[in-house]
């Protein structure tokens, strides 16, 4: 069966599963139906015209886990920033793991969407708040229909949360092959102050999927850290929708660390529906073999005075693949906005290729925005002075690589993620060096 | 801008004209019924007298044409024409041919006059070579004589297809073929006229050739087909201007142009774009869809400029195929649009053979109602090595009303490609003009001054004889959007 028919077959059984009273009801049935009109996307639809999904669906997937697994923490410690502390909301196979977790009421609530779906108390945040800033394509519906599960953040009026919050998703490979659906709700109140870590995590080699919607609502004078770290198993697939709404005078911005995984398509949006907004979009993609990734961004300015920007570096080597799609709207009334957008690329391969799309779409004339794209290659004179220094080749390049995905790393606010990414890149580049020289 | 023509004229002339080549000439048309169809094709290829080949060629491009649809994807927005509303065929009536300058229809002269081409003074003052097309069928060309002493050809199409049938043959549809898209398949199928231009070996044509082209009679498309073939080391420089009259009824203009540059042969290939825009409520105008390409081969290079003042709606992309090693591709446009004009231009670079560059400097300019896009495809293959380009497209947004959109493809396969692309969206800075005005200059002047510094890259690239009409143009384009 196919997997478009099996989805929509097996949302009567999830429909019995969860709580057919749950005020969601009526969202999720609407959004199937939209799922099954729209169907997966096609290489036809121009936002999909560099990334297919042939060969993801053509797994059969479990669409949700049928059991409970566990983990013992001194296994996947090595996943979690571990050495600082942190709220966390750990999932294996989709279901909760509460011997690795670490939420809280007090003050904020740091705890599960299937709680806050479900009880009366958040019963008013869920209505004003959930699927309001998620679109209505097809892979979002999807999710909105299955959606169960995932982390549930509600940061109140001038609470500024003192440590960070990891949202992990662990797929232990019980299952051959396996289809998660996780979904996020992050609200943010006025003068809030939040960091969020998300790391989605195979253990084994069966195939993963995971389509996983995250919605933020950052409010006024917020301020929203949001960093997705993305060195999966080569078996392991992500679509990441997520949705970022803001208003006056919030602060958001969003760091993408791309580097594993077989296919990769970031789907972020920024809707900035105040003044004097500013949001931020950086990125660093390193990957080799046949890896996919592909950024596809929107910054929609909606009112006057407000920024974006955007940096996203790339280096690909092997077979591998980027796309970087990158849509500045800006409409009629929001004059005064500044948006910004780099793109560069480095291709190390002529296997590898890389199609970048920076698109602008402008409505008002009192505007400053502009787009830089760059596809090159390291310098030859920079590798041939480190050369003569005595630096050997491989170390030359890793430096020069570092250095170019250098810009995005030092907006990174907290230094052990910053430690843990300059690691992860050493591993990637296959040198033992630190980078801090 | 010369001396000779101030800001002050401008004015006086914008507040006088609307449009001001909007006249219309009655020349007793012989004209086709409305509506397309098998025979309808047959019957254009027969009136051209043209080879068996030819319209077999011709019906080739209608079978593909019939199961095509028309293209969505572009950023404009316009009531689709019917094409079997519209006639494919009209000559203008006087025949045959004429040798001297004398024989053509006085009417017809009078219209050239009016537009500022007077064969006569073409021919003394600017020693340009003209092809004049109006409506379908080419009446006049000058210069045969001269050029013909170098061996170069240029004449129109259907008289090449009879002369020339082997050049002919050998290139059209090589660089477009017939199914390339909907439109380049319609004008493959019904196309009435157009130019052919072949450069023999190692000719450097002394004189820039040019051919106006003209829509005149009420709904007949215009479908012309170029064909510029540049043999081994030679070099052309070849310039297309446009005018139309004002019309009310939507009218469709499907050109395609092939440039073929071989070894180290060059194109020049500028174009000034003034068709019929519609009225300041956005009624009538021309819908100008064209598919303009070129091929380069080893050390072959072909430079596109285009000025676009014109037309309701605009889709438009010349592109160069940079097929072999050395080529270099360049792509300079100004695309200015204003009230309720739509242009969704820009270029495809397609690099596959090794050393190719290319550069495309792209300028756009919206005021009053107007959207403007640039759309371009930079493409590396993976054989493409040392490929280089460098992409530039600057929009000047004025008034508030209008929009500006970038949409770059940019594709790479090869590591050692280099591709830079900026684009920036601004408006004219208010700075600037305080600056202006501070020195005693008004602001109407002072924005003047700025469109055309912001446009000066790419109007420095035009011949001269276009460059001084392409900066009039470009004021009187804007007229009234400043404020």
């Amino acid at each position: 069966m196919e997997l478009k028919d099996k989805l929509v077959s097996s949302f009567m059984a999830f429909e019995n599963m969860v709580d057919i009273d749950a005020p969601v009801h009526d969202v999720r049935s609407e959004a199937i139906k939209s799922f099954e009109d729209l169907g997966f996307p096609t290489k036809r639809d121009e936002a999909w015209k560099y990334t297919s999904l042939n060969s993801l669906l053509k797994h059969d997937y479990s669409v949700f886990p049928k059991q409970e697994n566990s983990l013992e923490f001194s296994d996947v410690k090595r996943y979690f920033i571990h050495d600082i502390d942190s709220y966390k909301i750990v999932f294996i196979d989709g279901k909760y793991a509460s011997n690795l977790s670490q939420t809280t009421h007090d003050g904020i609530d740091v705890c599960l969407m299937s709680s806050a779906l479900s009880k009366p108390k958040y019963r008013l945040i869920i209505e004003n708040y959930f699927n309001k800033a998620a679109t209505k394509d097809s892979l979002s519906s999807l999710n909105t229909a299955f959606s169960q599960e995932g982390a549930y953040i509600h940061i109140p009026k001038n609470k500024i949360v003192e440590k960070p919050i990891q949202i992990i998703h662990f797929s232990s490979g019980k299952e051959s092959a396996l289809l998660l659906q996780p979904r996020n709700l992050i609200v943010v109140e006025e003068n809030a102050h939040v960091q969020i870590m998300e790391r989605h995590q195979s253990l084994t080699d069966n195939a993963v999927l995971t389509n996983s919607v995250t919605e933020i609502f950052a409010n006024k004078r917020a301020i929203v850290d949001y960093y997705k770290l993305q060195n999966d198993k080569p078996t392991a697939s992500l679509i990441d929708n997520t949705f970022i709404k803001q208003k006056r005078e919030s602060h958001a911005s969003v760091h993408t660390f791309s580097f594993g995984g077989q296919l990769t398509r970031n789907n972020l949006n920024f809707y900035q529906e105040g003044e004097r907004i500013d949001s931020t979009l950086k990125g660093v993609t390193i990957i080799g073999d046949k890896q996919h990734v592909d950024h596809n961004t929107l910054v929609h300015h909606i009112q006057p005075n407000c920024e974006s920007h955007q940096d996203y570096k790339g280096i690909f080597s092997d077979r591998s693949t980027g796309v970087f799609n990158g849509k500045v709207v800006v409409d009629k009334i929001a004059q005064k906005t500044n948006a910004f957008q780099a793109n560069n690329n480095i291709l190390l391969s002529d296997k590898a290729s890389i199609n970048t799309k920076p698109q602008l779409e402008i409505f008002a004339d009192d505007v400053k925005c502009s787009h830089g794209c760059t596809i090159g290659q390291l310098d030859d004179s920079a590798m041939f002075y480190m050369r003569s220094r005595g630096i050997p080749e491989k170390e030359a390049k890793a430096l020069l690589m570092f250095a170019f995905s250098n810009n995005v790393l030092d907006s990174v606010k907290i230094p052990e993620i910053k430690q843990r990414i300059t690691k992860i890149i050493a591993t990637k580049l296959g040198v033992d060096i630190g980078f801090d020289l | 801008m010369s001396n000779k023509y101030t800001e002050d004229d401008l004015r006086e002339e914008l507040k006088t004209k609307e449009y001001e080549y909007g006249f219309y000439t009655d020349i007793e048309s012989e004209t086709f019924p409305n509506g397309l169809n098998e025979d309808i094709v047959r019957a254009i290829s027969k009136k051209k007298e043209e080879p068996e080949w030819m319209t077999e060629w011709r019906l080739e491009a209608f079978k593909v044409w019939k199961e095509m649809t028309e293209p969505e994807w572009a950023n404009v927005h316009y009531k689709k024409p019917d094409f079997q509303g519209i006639s494919y065929y009209s000559a203008p009536n006087s025949k045959p041919k004429y040798d001297s300058i004398d024989e053509v229809d006085p009417e017809l002269l009078a219209t050239f006059e009016k537009l500022g081409i007077s064969l006569d003074e073409q021919k003394k003052l600017a020693g340009v070579a003209m092809d004049v097309v109006v409506d379908s069928v080419s009446v006049a060309t000058t210069f045969k004589k001269t050029l013909g002493e170098k061996g170069i050809i240029f004449m129109s199409i259907s008289e090449a297809i009879k002369e020339h049938p082997e050049l002919v043959r050998k290139y059209i549809g090589t660089v477009v073929p017939q199914k390339d898209n909907f439109y380049a398949a319609l004008n493959s199928a019904v196309f009435s006229d157009g130019s052919f231009c072949y450069i023999p070996k190692g000719v450097r044509c002394p004189m820039e050739l040019s051919t106006y082209f003209r829509i005149n009679q009420a709904g007949t498309g215009q479908f012309e087909r170029t064909l510029v073939v540049a043999d081994e080391g030679s070099y052309v420089s070849y310039l297309e201007g446009c005018t139309a009259p004002s019309r009310d009824e939507n009218q469709l203009h499907a050109a395609v142009v092939e440039l073929i540059a071989l070894d180290d042969a060059e194109i020049k290939y500028s174009t000034v774009q003034n068709w019929y825009p519609g009225n300041a409520e956005g009624k009538g105008g021309v819908y100008n869809f064209v598919t303009k390409r070129g091929l380069c081969e080893k050390n072959a290079k072909i430079s596109w400029t285009q000025v676009e003042t014109g037309s309701a709606v605009t889709w438009k992309y010349p592109s160069c195929v940079l097929k072999g090693d050395n080529s270099v591709g360049e792509f300079y446009s100004i695309a200015v649009t204003n009230n309720y004009q739509q242009a969704d231009t820009g270029t495809k670079m397609i690099h596959l053979g090794k050393n190719t560059k290319s550069t495309i400097i792209s300028k756009g300019i919206s005021a009053g109602k107007s959207q403007n896009s640039y759309r371009g495809l930079v493409q590396i293959s993976s054989r493409a090595d040392n490929a280089r380009n460098f992409s530039q497209c600057d929009s000047l947004l004025m008034g508030n009303e209008c929009g500006a959109h970038t949409f770059p493809y940019i594709e790479a396969k090869n590591k050692t490609a280099q591709i830079e692309h900026e684009a920036t969206t601004s408006k004219i800075g208010e700075d600037q003009i305080f600056y202006c005005n501070q020195r005693g200059i008004d602001t109407e002047k002072a924005i003047a001054l700025i469109v055309n510094g912001f446009s000066k890259e790419v109007l420095n690239k035009l011949p001269m004889e276009f460059a001084v009409e392409a900066q009039k143009l470009l004021e009187i384009s804007l007229e009234g959007s400043v404020g």
